[in-house]
């Protein structure tokens, strides 16, 4: 006699059958067969067909019966609303009965049926029930407020039912209180600016007393609240701190770790001289260690937590670095977070510890495990200088095992140990070359390379080694090959004579036989560094590199800051900010911490003292870049922000060694087919380089800067053809493309949305990371439609340049994140400096002459345009129709020179000599200007526009 | 250049805060309806170890059970089921969910929702399932749908968890029993109470009035299990305690009880069920309290690895594999350590051996073993260990020949129970009983068992 035997029906007549049973006289037939309906309703089949016959068995003493009937309601009523408006008359009916336990049922199911029409018969019960005499009745249409809320906001605010509730804050009742505090912030939520939880010192100790008294749930709902509170002092934080204190010993672990966000939060202005402030430190401990002995998933969330909070104040927990330990049948999700942990709490008291545990833990099973745990070594040794030495000889023994990925692992960390400390372990290179065969990952095949390069001149065989990887140069990734390129280069420069052939090999390579841009640019860089001065060549490739710094991973100080305010939640297992993953949480508030009111820092413990909400920090501490970035850090010295540590002189003077080489160097390539060449000396053997040369700079340029050509526009600015920004297979389903364009004076972005999702995509919105120029949405992003799959919506965006700038790299690069109601997408696109041209970029005569005197001529840059056949006129007005204006126009010995300006949005001047020698394709075109990192994006421009 | 994005990507991020609140005002009402339907838990589904859904709630608005499709690809990736990731995001929802009883239990939220709440929140639908069905089974949870059904309801409203005591619960809707369905069937009478749970809104919601019983007594188990892992050579790396006190209370009326601990200073990370007075705890170190009629877990607590927990086995091993050639020797023996004069029993040694291990021929001294190639598990079933006569298992490891010698070396992990002892010291003093007239039969039992206890070798 169970209820399996529901289950068991299910031949072709069920409905029918059902429904004859429903519309029996007999009672018990009725309820057996209500819950046959209910039992095919749970194993998800439709029976929305009996709905009249379900409702008619509504109105009943049996109140099993109901509730059976109202279980089926609420799951059908939005299917037929018609229907349900039949119930109406019952539940008000309810709502009046005797049996409180009957009221709040009635007024409970009402709230689920999200039927429009039947809202309105919903008010006079609701109100009747907030008010009413039995507590569980209030409580009941608290909920029920944020449910009508919900369905129909409007119809809440006018019929005052958000006065009702607040004034239940105050209600006798802690449940009560619980549940309007609940109902309030679910409403609060889709109102952020509302006000609707007018936190005060009064409401704030109501809350308090209630907090004491009220189910475990409601203490939930009572904290987060809470933690939205921001306190008038330190006494009233210490205050509110001291009765919050005592949920840490919950048995719940919810309202354990809402707790402790309440306390995070708060302690951020009590003044650490305070004795109550060692106090709560201390206590914050044992509740955190307790969540990790509780069911895995529990654990899981409860890491993710104290993996913020250990960031935040690592002193909470540096005692219990024990408690983090892996046993070999956690689950791997556990095992990957505790490594994280221990990481975070290593130091020089515990290392020894942490050091055997890593040890032990790359000979498991699991091999994600092993990886990160061979990797947290090599973050140890660049972590805690005195372990380095053990690091590295653990390390050692584990390259020893010969598990591949051990192994390769291995070398990564190692190559950061390598910078981190140099001239110190270098010992061991002997000992890593014998693995060069067993590395097929691309990130160890890089790292590897690296080191070859970087100790070239103590490794007798580098050249060899390196030659064994050139064979399959392009079958390797791009890293790799980029890595080999300079290793090979950094090889040259230490062992001129025995590499020429190796050096040119790998430069046509790079240049000539390679697609990839990054790589070619690379290529070229190197080869006009060589070919123009060896010698600084040396100076900036062989540069002494900066140290990296110690902590990896580091979230951001004020996004922490944020995460620490949002302990708990999904926000803190993701480490992002609340309003950027999750559905439909518009309005979130950006919580930060409160300021300090102490005044009495401490300077011992700088990671404190400084207060929390602070401004975000412009340079965040320098991490160990990733493969990729090594070569960044050398060539981008003269864009990226300067690396902490660092040695600030040299690296400016090679900044502007650089650029002068870039400049001259191409000007000698250029020369070198007139004038008879003015060959470098100085160096081994590239006298045969630049003949060679000459064909790859200039059809190498051209065909970088043909990729978007296609469709010429005779009048009017040039635009560059929409290339993909963003391809569907990188932001779920999104594909976007787009180009940029100046009309009528104002920038604009055309992008090209389209939906390859299988879903409809709506709100949309753009957001532009700080860029050279100040770019950012002058509008919001409108589109009208939601998006439906396989639809294509163009925009235009109107972009202003008043936004905040920050130096790129390269300078024309514009980060984007693109937010749906799926996610949010970045992506980074290069924006054609022309669009920036003013209107008013016409420079006078006088004025030019002067200017063009007064920039010094190391800030001069010359180059070559080729294969262009247009006559000066021609180019004059493809130039001036994009704001590139002619001042003068001179003929001298036959070529036409012609004299141009123009202006950039934020006020620079760029002034142009362009000469034209008539029958030749190729012009020469001269830049001046104060900022001359410009010049490489203004020739761009030149080109695409004389090109199409 | 991907690379650098992502470097620059919380930078990104807190570039964005501006944009949602204009993306709000952007919204209209109608959207604002569909976005704002769904706070805290909106669905649960069970999913049974065969990946079949065979049990689906929604509290909102019905989310097609395709959303569980999710689930099943971050199960497919995950090797094991238990590791599943507790959190799974979706293009629209959140996925959260526990693994109790070969059941996977999956909560849908859609909008931010503390996920310790709702996985708290699910373990006590688990127990609940436990305490009315006697089990939480997929058999159990189907024979009893309609109950289950009332429950979940009952437990949850709109999102919001109403009733998740099991006392106030029971009042409103009864558990089945084999009579009550008999009586039921013959007289029509119902399981569902008429009438408002007594508990619910006192200020003591996990007590009923009114309770009454014919023997009045108050029992109290304090279990402690070991956390330990020890490293080749026997030495402790990391051990602690995990204590708890389970209490069987049938006491009529509304007793208020007060009990005391022999060295309460032991205790110093605690966490209680929501009937003690913490303020009594804090400044006199007694756990008082009006306790739920039945069992319920008093309190939980934590002895930390900064105290020095005794080990009462150690365990010498020797097990190796031949460099060349198909085969190892294995040899372990167990003994007592510190057992505080105690007797060890039920000790169970299990050992997760490499794959490449084909069979084991090995000879106990003492108990049985088993050896499961396929799981390749060596269960090692000691029993009590008589201190005169230690319990050694050794033999020959038969590998797979020409498979390379495993690298890992296995873990052993240890099972065991002590009796009448906590291993950490704890006693209680006195249970003291106010508010009520009655003599109560008063009993206290300590029992050690082995927690995470695992051997390294």
């Amino acid at each position: 006699m169970t209820d399996s035997k529901y289950f068991t029906t299910t031949k072709k007549g069920e409905i029918f059958e059902l429904k004859a049973e429903l519309n029996s006289d007999k009672k018990e037939k009725k309820k057996e067969a209500v819950k046959k309906v209910i039992a095919s309703m749970t194993v998800g089949k439709d029976v929305s067909a009996l709905f009249p016959d379900v409702v008619n068995c509504m109105q009943t003493d049996n109140l099993e019966l109901k509730k059976l009937v109202y279980l089926y309601l609420m799951n059908y009523a939005k299917s037929q609303p018609d229907m349900a408006i039949m119930a109406v008359n019952t539940f008000v009916k309810d709502c009046e009965d005797p049996n409180p336990l009957i009221r709040a049922l009635a007024v409970r199911t009402m709230g689920c049926i999200r039927v429009d029409k039947i809202t309105e018969y919903l008010c006079e019960p609701l109100r009747k029930c907030l008010k009413d005499e039995d507590p569980y009745v209030r409580k009941t249409a608290a909920v029920c407020v944020a449910k009508l809320h919900d369905i129909n906001a409007q119809l809440v605010e006018d019929q005052g039912f958000l006065d009702t509730l607040k004034d239940l804050i105050s209600d006798s009742n802690p449940m009560v209180v619980a549940n309007a505090v609940a109902a309030l912030s679910e409403i609060a939520e889709s109102h952020p600016n509302s006000n609707l939880l007018d936190l005060n010192p009064q409401s704030i100790n109501k809350l308090l007393t209630a907090l004491n008294e009220c189910t475990e749930w409601g203490q939930i709902f009572i904290l987060d609240c809470l933690a939205n509170y921001t306190p008038r002092d330190d006494r009233e934080s210490q205050s509110i701190c001291e009765r919050v204190t005592p949920r840490l010993s919950h048995a719940n672990s919810a309202v354990v770790l809402s707790a402790v966000k309440v306390l995070m939060k708060f302690m951020e202005m009590l003044p650490k001289d305070l004795d109550y402030y060692g106090t709560l430190l201390k206590k914050l401990a044992p509740p955190l260690v307790t969540l990790l002995s509780a069911e895995p998933e529990l654990q899981y969330v409860a890491l993710r937590n104290i993996n913020l909070i250990v960031q935040k104040r690592p002193e909470i927990l540096k005692h219990e670095m024990k408690v983090f330990f892996v046993k070999y049948n956690d689950p791997i999700y556990i095992k990957l977070e505790k490594l994280d942990i221990m990481i975070r709490l290593a130091s020089q008291a515990n290392i020894a510890q942490v050091l055997a545990e890593l040890k032990e833990y790359a000979t498991e099973v699991d091999v994600d495990f092993v990886r990160k745990a061979v990797r947290a070594i090599g973050r140890c040794a660049i972590k805690v200088e005195q372990s380095a030495e053990r690091c590295v000889s653990t390390l050692l023994d584990l390259i020893q095992t010969k598990v591949n990925y051990v192994v390769q692992e291995a070398i990564v960390v190692i190559k950061d140990i390598f910078r981190k400390y140099p001239n110190k372990y270098e010992s061991v290179i002997a000992t890593l070359c014998e693995n060069l065969d067993s590395l097929d990952e691309p990130e160890a095949r890089a790292a590897m390379i690296w080191i070859v390069g970087e100790y070239a001149e103590r490794i007798d065989n580098a050249d060899e080694l390196l030659e064994s990887f050139l064979e399959g140069f392009h079958d390797e990734s791009t890293q790799v090959q980029l890595q080999l390129l300079t290793a090979i280069v950094k090889l040259f420069l230490k062992k001129p004579t025995e590499t020429q052939e190796l050096v040119q090999q790998v430069l046509s390579l790079a240049t000539q036989d390679s697609d990839n841009p990054d790589l070619r640019d690379r290529g070229y860089i190197y080869w006009r560094l060589l070919s123009t001065d060896p010698v600084a060549a040396k100076e900036v490739v062989l540069a002494e590199k900066p140290l990296i710094s110690e902590e990896t991973d580091l979230i951001e100080p004020t996004l922490l800051d944020e995460l620490i305010c949002h302990i708990g939640t999904l926000a803190s297992v993701y480490h992002k900010p609340p309003n950027a993953f999750v559905e439909g949480s518009r309005g979130v508030q950006h919580k930060r911490l409160p300021p300090r009111t102490g005044s009495n820092e401490s300077p011992e413990s700088p990671e404190l003292a400084q207060p929390a909400a602070a401004q975000p920090v412009d340079q965040p501490p320098a991490v160990i870049p990733s493969q990729g970035d090594l070569l960044g850090d050398l060539l981008n010295l003269d864009l990226g922000p300067p690396t902490s540590g660092g040695t600030p002189a040299i690296t400016s003077a090679m900044q502007m060694g650089a650029m002068d080489l870039l400049g001259g160097g191409l000007d000698s390539l250029v020369m070198q087919g007139g004038a008879g060449g003015r060959q470098e000396t100085g160096f081994g053997g590239p006298a045969v380089m630049p003949s060679s040369l000459n064909a790859p700079v200039g059809g190498g340029l051209g065909d970088l800067f043909d990729l978007g050509s296609g469709v010429g526009m005779p009048t009017g600015s040039y635009v560059v053809p929409k290339t993909v920004w963003l391809p569907a297979m990188k932001a779920k389903g999104l594909e976007i493309s787009g180009t940029f364009a100046r009309r009528m004076g104002t920038i604009q972005m055309d992008v090209t949305f389209t939906n390859k999702a299988m879903q409809i995509m709506t709100d949309f919105a753009i957001q532009f990371n700080r860029n050279s120029f100040g770019l950012s949405p002058a509008a919001p992003l409108q589109l009208a439609t939601p998006l439906s799959p396989n639809q294509t919506i163009e925009v235009s965006l109107p972009l202003s340049t008043v936004g905040p700038v920050m130096k790129m790299d390269p300078l024309n690069n514009l980060q984007v994140a693109v937010k749906n109601n799926i996610d949010v997408f970045y992506f980074s696109s290069l924006y054609p400096i022309n669009i920036l041209f003013v209107e008013d970029g016409k420079m006078e005569r006088q004025v030019f002459l002067a200017t063009w005197k007064d920039i010094p001529s190391d800030n001069e840059a010359q180059f070559q345009i080729k294969d262009c056949h247009l006559n000066s006129d021609a180019v004059s007005n493809k130039l001036q129709s994009n704001n590139i204006f002619t001042i003068a126009k001179r003929n001298v010995e036959g070529q036409d020179m012609l004299y141009q300006s123009m202006k950039l949005t934020n006020g620079i001047w760029i002034l142009a000599e362009l000469r034209i020698q008539p029958g030749s394709p190729n012009f020469t075109l001269s830049l001046k200007c104060r900022a001359p990192e410009i010049s490489q994006f203004v020739l761009q421009s030149y080109e695409a526009v004389l090109k199409n | 250049m991907s690379q650098v994005f992502e470097s620059n990507a919380s930078c990104v991020w807190s570039l964005l805060q501006p944009f949602a609140t204009t993306t709000l005002l952007g919204v209209n009402g109608n959207q604002e309806l569909e976005l704002g339907q769904n706070k805290m838990i909106h669905s649960l589904f069970l999913i049974n170890s065969a990946g079949d859904i065979f049990l689906e709630k929604h509290w909102k608005s019905v989310v097609s059970r395709s959303v569980c499709d999710y689930f099943f690809e971050a199960q497919g990736k995950a090797k094991d089921v238990e590791n599943v990731p507790p959190v799974i995001p979706t293009p629209h929802h959140y996925l959260i969910s526990i693994y109790q009883d070969k059941i996977f239990f999956v909560a849908v939220i859609q909008t931010e929702v503390p996920p310790l709440f709702v996985i708290e929140f699910l373990h006590r639908v688990v127990e609940m399932f436990q305490d009315y069905f006697g089990e939480c089974s997929e058999a159990a949870i189907k024979e009893n749908v309609v109950t289950v059904f009332e429950l979940l309801e009952e437990m949850l409203d709109n999102g919001f968890p109403l009733a998740t005591e099991s006392n106030i619960l029971k009042e409103l809707i009864r558990p089945p029993t084999i009579l009550r369905s008999v009586v039921n069937s013959i007289t029509g009478s119902s399981n569902v109470g008429e009438a408002l749970p007594t508990g619910q809104l006192s200020g003591i919601p996990w007590r009923r009035a009114e309770v009454k019983y014919t023997n009045n007594e108050a029992y109290f188990d304090v279990v402690e299990e070991i956390d330990a892992i020890l490293d080749k050579s026997g030495s402790t790396v990391f051990a602690e305690i995990q204590g708890v006190i389970d209490a069987s209370i049938k006491l009529s009326g509304m007793p208020d009880l007060t009990l005391s601990f022999m060295n309460p200073r032991l205790l110093d990370d605690v966490s209680f069920h929501p009937c003690v007075r913490f303020k009594r705890w804090d400044s006199e170190r007694v756990l008082s309290f009006i306790p739920p009629d039945g069992n319920f877990r008093l309190m939980d607590y934590h002895v930390g690895s900064q105290n020095l927990v005794a080990i009462p086995v150690y365990v010498n091993h020797n097990i190796n594999f031949k460099e060349s050639g198909s085969s190892g020797r294995f040899d372990v023996t167990v003994g007592l350590k510190q057992t505080m004069g105690k007797s060890v029993e039920g000790v169970i040694m299990t050992v997760h051996m490499p794959k490449v291990v084909l069979n084991m021929n090995l000879t106990p001294t003492q108990g049985t073993y088993t050896y499961d190639p396929v799981t390749k598990i060596l269960t090692w079933d000691i029993g009590k260990i008589n201190p005169q006569k230690i319990p050694n298992l050794k033999g020959v490891i038969c590998l797979q020949s020409g498979a390379p010698k495993p690298e890992e070396n296995p873990n052993l992990n240890i099972q065991f129970r002590i009796q009448q002892l906590a291993i950490s010291g704890i006693k209680v003093n006195r249970l003291d009983m106010f508010g009520e007239k009655y003599k109560p039969f008063k009993g206290v039992k300590y029992i050690t068992k082995a927690g995470k206890f695992q051997v390294r070798t």
